[in-house]
């Protein structure tokens, strides 16, 4: 309830400061999720290969670690977003 | 573990003790990025001046740093078991980004950083970095024999 008081007391500038911090940190989670549910994939995936044919285990391992890497860029995206709107 | 009747294998507790790819693959990419590091922070330093340099140096320092943690995850986890690794990949996902976002939030009130430059950067210096290494690795699965040469 103190929140809400305190919102309620938030001036025109303020509030857009506020909103904006708020949707930067919704739109950064929401960022983040996508890539977190990609890698579990990859990953399972991945190692359901290397235990099926452990004599690929390098090149699959090599392309999961690109894989990743490239997954993670859409999160340090979201990230980027998130500074230039929210900090 | 290996059923030698069957030749099931349970995938969580296989383990791979080859040579780690992804190590070799960061080390490129740390020998590229600093090979290349000089450029963007010029061309950051064109664009937003002194801060544009040291914001840009920056985040190239913390993509860098991303990539030899990542590798090194997965290297020293994949020799214990298959099943650590994808949880250390996961977990590590998590725990990198907290970690970037740390050392973001740190110095967000520093006079020498350019918020716009630190951001661009790390997009630039990941996604070229993953690109150019792309190419290699590439042309290295599709033709064994004939392995471009490194920098």
């Amino acid at each position: 309830m103190e929140a809400f008081s305190y919102l309620a007391a938030l001036t025109g500038d303020e509030e857009k400061a506020a909103q904006a911090a708020s949707s930067a940190g919704f739109a950064y989670g929401l960022a983040a999720i996508g890539p977190g549910i990609g890698i579990g994939y990859l990953v399972g995936k991945s190692v359901e290969a290397m235990a099926r044919q452990p004599e690929a285990a390098g090149m699959v391992r090599t392309t999961m670690f690109l894989g990743i890497a490239f997954t993670e860029a859409l999160a340090l995206i979201g990230f980027v977003v998130f500074i230039l709107i929210g900090l | 573990m290996t059923n030698a009747r069957t030749r099931q294998v349970e995938p969580m507790l296989a383990r791979d003790d080859g040579p780690a790819p992804e190590v070799s693959i960061s080390k490129d990419m740390i020998k590229r990025g600093l090979f290349v590091a000089p450029l963007l922070v010029a061309l950051c330093g064109v664009i937003w001046g002194l801060d544009g340099v040291w914001s840009s140096m920056y985040a190239i320092a913390i993509v860098l740093v991303n990539f030899a943690l990542a590798a090194g995850l997965v290297a020293s986890t994949a020799r214990i078991s298959l099943g650590l690794m994808m949880g250390a990949v996961l977990f590590g996902y998590l725990i990198r980004l907290a970690l970037i976002f740390l050392a973001v939030f740190l110095v967000r009130d520093a006079d020498w950083i350019s918020l716009p430059a630190l951001g661009a950067t790390i997009i630039v210096t990941h996604l070229g970095l993953l690109l150019w290494e792309l190419k290699f690795v590439a042309i290295s699965l599709a033709h064994p024999g004939l392995k471009p040469a490194r920098p």
